[in-house]
């Protein structure tokens, strides 16, 4: 069962195609990877599904709802979530805190109820409290709560993010670029950590990744994208012998051989 | 360290230089002439001599702590330096304005601020006086570096409250003249103007030596509150005591103060409003003149016969001109949505000015008044007390100042103002988590506008009339200034912006006429040392001196480790 399908996706920057005619369907509780050069138009992809840009052409849906063109709020009240490639946190707020803004659209205290504290206000802030605290444990940071978020190390920056992400308990979780800057073990623990997210959270994962090890080793299944363009979809271990992405990568006359790749003049 | 050491001749000469420039230019935009009727110290000392001198003084203080660690000798001897150099511009400037005219460029550079930089001596021991008396005030910095810091903190403290007490005479004298048996010895204390000399010497003494007293008293461990029972009454305690003190105000201080009051607490009223716009929110508004002036006008249009035929009281217009203000507020709020930063700062000026140019129209004349504005607008009555002296007035404004310092403290602590947070730190993000961020802005601007309106109806009320030229870009830019003074986003800095900002011109009369001048300095030298505000908000401090506080932190840490290893 597909949670996410793309069909056509098209967005154009003046006269640049940044995705053409893009097709997409990522399943259920899969672990879905989109990879490809710098440039090839995999941030750009995830600001489509966010809503953060209405592609030009295609059609965009979740769980069979067509949010294409949906406002970026709305799309997060549908279920899908995000963290970003260079780590957004507010950087001024503790932990907790940017947890609790992560947890908006569960919330319902209103103006009124803020100011008079009703019981119900009351609870329900003591209730996201708590919560906040367990999705802190969860990604590892117990204790660290009070912390302003620049002051917390890059990997728990990363994992705030994450914790962030899914306070707002999505069905769709974008990933982009989560190992980038991390050392080996470091990238290890996310890996495993991300795993965990589907495993025990049930959460359906979509992820840019430039670490070939950690795409191959976690995805189920791969899109390639180069140029805007869709180049390849398969499951690892095509990716890994698919002649076009090997030129995508390596250049042109990679695919057949290194021996017969024409020196440049 | 010895060739840093000698190396701070050049910085020593170039602060002791613009020290001078500093009292130079107090000087010559007139502010030495006009303070000098105002003595400190009847007779003796005034506060245009103050303000000349303290330059020295002061920059002095701040070379010197800057540049720690200098043996004895060096710290007087830059002291000394600076001072010098800075009485040497001041000597310069008598010397060219006694001889050239300068009057053509500064109006002020006449023969009476010079009478006053040489002491109403004779040209050459006056600039003798001059030139060692500021010396002086550099040596005399470095003292407070030198001698034992319990002895130099007393001695601090004891010139700052002469200062202050020298300044506020006509105040404290209104206050204590109630006091039965105590008014007599504190007027004693005074002069015409300013204290006695032997006021001071015995105020001075007395200070330095209760603040000595007491910093030599070890702190007893009964006196802190360990229990949180204990903790929590004295927190009620305090409460009840400030509330107490505010009620009270009023009859304490009689009319003319309770009018600087008045005017303080309209100005916390909507520095309060606009501190969850812009310090909450981050929105920049600098036409925030226009909702007060929306609310003034709603209830001038009201409840002015003039322009009625039915008019009605102030607590029936009240709730419409509320309305009014939100539902300027969204309008406002509206097409700047999309702006941001600079562009909604110009955007929220023009609406400003919209708002003041309609108000003076001929056009709307008929409605508004134009130029003459509305007379005759309805005083709040409760019960058959009518709402009309600065005294009375003052526990509307209290009372307006109350609700809303409440509004703003829990919707600070609540979803709703930490969504102004995540908006203000980063737009975009806010919006991927959810937030819709066209509501919460207005949301932001609504409250606002209608704090800044209730302020509004009730200086409407208290003049009885409203014009046009009240409602001045300046007021929006005095609101912002002492948001920025006090603390962005700090409930307790709108308070201590307010009293400083508004208060002090009143108070001191002399102050009015240089009130931009001073403005414009104080916020140029709290951004350079104090950016966080006076009374800063716990997580504003953070921000800006997170740094700090981590050295800080860490030397705290190796001290700690250093002597677990000696303990070893």
């Amino acid at each position: 069962m597909a949670i996410l399908v793309a069909k056509g996706v098209t967005k154009r920057f003046g006269g640049l195609n940044a995705l053409s005619k893009i097709d997409l369907e990522v399943n259920e509780k899969a672990i879905y990877s989109i990879i490809g050069p710098n440039g090839a138009g995999k941030t750009t992809f995830f600001n489509c599904v966010t809503g953060f840009y209405t592609p030009e052409e295609g059609v965009i849906s979740l769980e069979g709802q067509n949010i294409t063109g949906l406002s970026p709020d709305r799309v997060t009240h549908l279920g899908v979530s995000r963290t970003y490639q260079n780590i957004r946190l507010f950087k001024n707020m503790t932990a907790v805190e940017n947890i609790l803004v992560g947890m908006h659209p569960h919330l319902k205290a209103n103006l009124v109820g803020s100011i008079i504290r009703d019981r119900r206000t009351v609870q329900e802030e003591k209730e996201s409290v708590e919560e906040a605290k367990r999705l802190l444990q969860f990604v590892g940071l117990r204790g660290k709560g009070d912390l302003m978020a620049m002051n917390l190390p890059y990997g728990a920056q990363r994992r705030l993010e994450i914790a962030r992400a899914l306070a707002s308990r999505p069905k769709l979780l974008l990933l982009d670029e989560p190992t980038a800057g991390m050392n080996p073990s470091e990238t290890q623990e996310m890996v495993h950590f991300i795993r965990r997210l589907r495993d025990e959270l049930e959460i359906t994962i979509l992820l840019i990744e430039h670490q070939m090890r950690v795409v191959m080793s976690i995805s189920e299944k791969i899109t390639v994208l180069d140029f805007g363009e869709k180049i390849a979809e398969g499951t690892p271990v095509e990716i890994q012998n698919n002649p076009q992405v090997i030129e995508a990568y390596l250049g042109r006359g990679a695919a057949s051989g290194l021996g017969q790749v024409q020196p440049v003049a | 360290m010895q060739s840093q050491n000698t190396s701070l001749w050049k910085p020593a000469i170039q602060s002791g230089l613009i020290a001078g420039g500093v009292a130079v230019l107090l000087s010559l935009v007139g502010m030495v002439a006009t303070f000098n009727q105002r003595f400190i110290i009847s007779g003796v000392f005034s506060m245009g001599q103050v303000i000349f001198l303290a330059p020295m003084l002061l920059m002095s203080y701040f070379f010197l702590r800057k540049t720690m660690a200098l043996s004895s000798q060096k710290i007087v001897l830059y002291g000394l330096l600076i001072g010098v150099m800075g009485g040497l511009v001041l000597v310069l400037l008598v010397l060219l304005g006694t001889n050239f005219n300068l009057q053509a460029m500064f109006i002020n550079s006449s023969s009476k601020l010079y009478d006053i930089l040489t002491f109403n001596q004779p040209l050459a021991p006056g600039l003798m006086i001059l030139l060692a008396l500021s010396a002086v005030m550099g040596v005399l910095a470095s003292g407070s570096f030198l001698i034992p810091p319990r002895i130099s903190a007393a001695v601090i403290q004891g010139i700052t409250w002469v200062l202050l007490v020298g300044l506020l005479r006509d105040l404290i004298i209104t206050v204590t003249s109630r006091w039965g048996p105590l008014a007599g010895p504190v007027k004693s204390l005074f002069a015409v103007s300013g204290l006695k000399p032997l006021g001071a010497i015995f105020l001075f003494a007395l200070i330095s030596g209760l603040y000595y007293w007491r910093n030599g008293k070890p702190v007893s461990p009964a006196q802190k509150p360990t229990q949180t029972k204990d903790r929590s009454l004295l927190f009620w305690a305090k409460w009840a005591g400030l509330i107490i003190l505010l009620l009270l105000l009023p009859p304490i201080l009689g009319i003319f103060f309770s009018d600087i009051l008045d005017t303080v607490f309209m100005y916390i009223l909507m520095g309060i409003g606009l501190n969850i716009v812009v310090g909450f929110a981050g929105l920049l508004d600098l036409g925030y003149v226009a909702f007060f002036a929306i609310g003034a006008y709603t209830m001038g249009v009201l409840t002015s016969p003039e322009l009625n035929a039915d008019p009605m009281t102030y607590w029936q217009a009240l709730p419409f001109a509320m309305i009014a203000c939100v539902v300027a507020g969204l309008i406002l709020g509206l097409p700047v949505l999309k702006m941001r930063g600079d562009y909604l700062a110009i955007v929220t000026l023009g609406f400003g000015e919209i708002v003041r140019l309609l108000a003076l129209s001929d056009w709307l004349r008929p409605w508004f008044g134009g130029s003459q504005g509305i007379q005759l607008i309805a005083q709040p009555v409760i019960g058959n007390m009518v709402l009309n002296t600065q005294q009375e007035l003052y526990y509307l404004f209290l009372l307006g100042v109350g609700i809303v310092a409440f509004i703003a403290w829990r919707l600070r602590d609540s979803r709703m103002g930490r969504t102004w947070m995540a908006i203000r730190e980063d737009e975009d993000v806010a919006i991927a988590m959810g937030i819709n961020h066209v509501a919460y802005k207005l949301m932001a601007f609504a409250t606002g506008a209608l704090f800044s309106g209730i302020a509004g109806t009730i200086f409407a009320a208290k003049l009885q009339s409203v014009y046009p030229h009240s409602m001045n870009f300046l007021v929006s830019i005095n609101v912002l200034c002492l948001i920025i003074i006090g603390g962005m986003g700090s409930i307790p800095g709108v308070f201590v912006g307010s009293l400083v900002l508004m208060g002090s011109p009143e108070l001191l009369r002399e102050f009015a006429e240089y009130r931009y001048l001073v403005y414009g300095a104080l916020l140029v030298v709290m951004m350079l040392t104090r950016p966080e505000g006076l009374w800063p908000d716990a997580r504003r401090k953070l921000e800006l001196h997170e740094e700090e506080l981590e050295a800080e932190a860490h030397v705290l840490a190796e001290a700690e480790t250093s002597a677990m290893k000696s303990a070893k």
